[in-house]
């Protein structure tokens, strides 16, 4: 079932997710090619939301990878539930089998802890499989992954190979901290998401916080958006933004001038570090204020 | 490429669009874009896909297949309308005319006069730094080298300095990744804790049904660059300065000090996304400084404030001086006695050793070099990538 780009459209906005066509054609691809799709930008932006929302569209299942440094095979693919098999071993003591039957039996899938990426390979409808922060596993484990995600099969030495019945939809994200190898790269779709634009952030806000005031909506979205262009050190995100709206309204906050000193207290969604606070005082709060009404 | 467009030609049954994707596909790939064969085959079956008239979801779906990276990202409009659309062809001929102005003003790749099949973008191998290395999808060093080898002091030509600066921050990065992927080697396998595993096992009757694993910690390297930034260094210090910033950007463990009469911690500074905005705030925190080079009393300061924080028992200090000390050479021995007595290693890079027939026989250089653990020249960027083997070994 390959979804137009309108549908996904359509679809992405019931789910509360507000996109832009560029994407939706993106997901008509992924869906046409069964190529992963790479997203890549700054923190906050939403790039793991598309995965959120990607599975809610295609009521499929999400599997969700967070990537690390030192991630392994254990943690990733798979690992042998180690205490039940000797438990088992142990039960089966007394019982006349030959060594061979008991072993046949150990290495079961009963005792296979399935991790991850055999999970989205192994289930029966196609997964929504999200890798999430893929720059900040190591590099041996990207090239495995490549492996995975062109063949579609994982080998387990003990049992043979799995082979997926359905493709899954994979996502991955990166926030560039570190180069992405080239054959990583090539495999995947690519799309770019930057900071949204003050029309496609006001849709959002107003999508997702359904209780708010258009005009509080706007002045929150305005003064968001001067903010990012403030020396800061790490700009708020689309989360940081719905964060603050709610807290405003939580705060009864109906103008953004009204109150000064709560704006300027509040504003800890926002700003995550002392140094950003720094660079934000009360003056520069209540002027950035006063040019978003 | 002809081979190309016979085999997609006869999949789709379309020849003259299979040759205008496949001749797509050669203009991005002569502007560093990482496509292929695979991807025109994708990209034909998309082309068939989408509706024809509507120009932008071909656009968006080009883009989507065909870019890697954000500056594919960034740069796929501008040739997409140039080849498709036939857009910037007046402006092709006059920037190709613009020589001097170098192959990054104007367009994209930069181009040469309109051939019959319109305009042409000429693939940069061997003009554009960025291939080398960056992204590694290219080969071709031959710019690269030389310039690694060129004294840092002869370097005056604005575009040569910004692909010294580059290539510098580069540097930084490659060290970093080098350094601790054989970290990363000798953090493999675990081994069991036989000790444990049977201490554990007595619970459970003799089963070891939990088992413990060894894990070596490796201790990371850690960096800490003193830099001069006095008159006598200013030749060079920029350099450093950037170099020193991607040390910092790469290593999670590195600290980075400034001194010319006084020491001053730029660590921050330095850490600021950036790099114009990291050299001005050192600019600011290094003006207002009056003349003389104080190495001694700066390093006082470092071992008195900042030494017990700074170095941990896997710490290479890299001084980056001339040695050109205006205090007394005995206040310099004395501190670099005690900075020897904690830090394991002590690096000491004189861009001056590069120049022939120079003599360490500035006084503060022959006091301090009985501490020193490798004196070294920094004139060019090579010697500072012959330092990387020699910080692997700590």
């Amino acid at each position: 079932m390959t979804l137009s780009r309108e549908e996904v459209l359509g679809r992405l906005g019931g789910v509360g997710y507000v996109a832009d066509p560029q994407l939706a054609t993106a997901i008509v691809l992924m869906q046409q090619l069964g190529r992963p799709l790479l997203l890549e930008g700054e923190a906050g932006v939403g790039k793991t939301e598309v995965a959120k929302a990607l599975a809610a569209v295609l009521a499929a299942p999400l599997i969700r990878l967070q990537c690390y440094e030192g991630l392994d095979a254990s943690a990733a693919v798979y690992e042998w539930d180690y205490q039940r098999q000797l438990l088992a071993i142990k039960i089966w003591e007394s019982e006349e089998r030959s060594a061979e039957e008991k072993e046949r039996h150990i290495f079961d899938e009963d005792f296979l802890l399935k991790r991850p990426l055999l999970k989205a390979i192994s289930m029966a409808e196609p997964p929504v499989l999200l890798v999430d922060e893929i720059d900040r596993a190591d590099e041996e484990f990207e090239a495995y992954l490549l492996e995975v995600l062109s063949d579609f099969q994982i080998s387990i030495p003990e049992l043979g190979t799995v082979t997926a019945t359905a493709v899954p939809y994979v996502v991955l994200t990166s926030n560039g901290t570190r180069e992405l190898s080239d054959a990583l790269r090539r495999r995947c779709l690519y799309h770019y998401v930057d900071f949204p634009g003050e029309d496609k952030e006001l849709r959002i806000v107003l999508a997702r916080l359904p209780g708010i005031e258009q005009a509080l909506a706007a002045q929150v979205v305005r003064f968001v958006q001067a903010l990012r262009k403030e020396d800061l050190r790490k700009k708020p995100g689309v989360a940081e933004t719905l964060d603050w709206a709610a807290a405003l309204v939580g705060l009864g906050v109906r103008d953004l001038r009204s109150e000064p000193e709560a704006l300027h207290e509040s504003l800890m969604c926002l700003l995550k570090t002392q140094e950003d606070q720094a660079v934000v005082p009360l003056e520069v709060v209540e002027r950035l204020a006063g040019r978003a009404v | 490429m002809s081979a190309a467009v016979e085999i997609l030609g006869t999949a789709s049954g379309g020849r003259l669009l299979a040759r205008r994707v496949v001749g797509f596909l050669r203009v991005l790939r002569d502007n560093g874009f990482p496509v292929g064969l695979p991807e025109a085959i994708d990209g034909l079956r998309v082309v068939r896909a989408v509706e024809l008239g509507r120009r932008d979801a071909v656009r968006w779906a080009f883009r989507s297949l065909l870019c890697a990276s954000r500056t594919d990202w960034r740069r796929f409009d501008q040739i997409f309308d140039l080849y498709w659309l036939g857009h910037g062809r007046k402006r092709a001929s006059r920037v190709a005319g613009q020589k001097a102005r170098g192959p990054q003003a104007g367009l994209p790749g930069g181009l040469v006069p309109a051939g019959p099949l319109g305009p042409v973008l000429r693939s940069q191998r061997g003009e554009e730094l960025e291939a080398e290395g960056g992204d590694g999808r290219r080969g071709g060093a031959g710019s690269a080298e030389s310039l690694a080898a060129t004294d840092l002091r002869h370097v005056n030509d604005p575009e040569e300095l910004a692909r010294v600066t580059d290539l510098s921050e580069r540097l930084a990065a490659r060290m970093r990744y080098r350094l601790t992927r054989r970290e990363r080697q000798r953090r493999r396998g675990r081994r069991l804790d036989l000790r444990r595993v049977i201490h554990n096992s007595i619970r459970f009757g003799g089963t070891p049904m939990k088992l413990a694993y060894r894990k070596r910690w490796p201790k990371p390297l850690r960096l800490v660059v003193i830099l001069d930034a006095s008159g006598s260094m200013s030749l060079y210090s920029t350099f450093f300065v950037r170099f020193i910033r991607g040390v910092l950007d790469h290593f999670r463990e590195a600290e980075a000090f400034v001194f010319h009469t006084r020491l001053i911690h730029i660590s921050a500074a330095l850490r600021e996304r950036d790099t114009e905005k990291a050299l001005e705030r050192m600019a600011l925190m290094a003006s207002g400084w009056d003349g003389g080079t104080k190495i001694g009393e700066s390093l006082a300061t470092f071992n008195r404030g900042y030494a017990a924080s700074a170095i941990r028992s896997r710490t290479a200090v890299i001084i980056v001086s001339d040695g050109y000390d205006t205090g007394p050479p005995e206040r310099l021995a004395a501190e670099m006695r005690q900075l020897k007595r904690r830090a394991k290693r002590i690096v000491w890079l004189n861009p001056m050793i590069g120049w022939a027939d120079y003599e360490p026989v500035a006084k503060g250089m022959s006091a301090a070099l009985p501490f020193v653990d490798l004196f070294a020249p920094a004139h060019d960027l090579q010697s500072l990538a012959a330092l990387e083997p020699y910080l692997a070994k700590l």
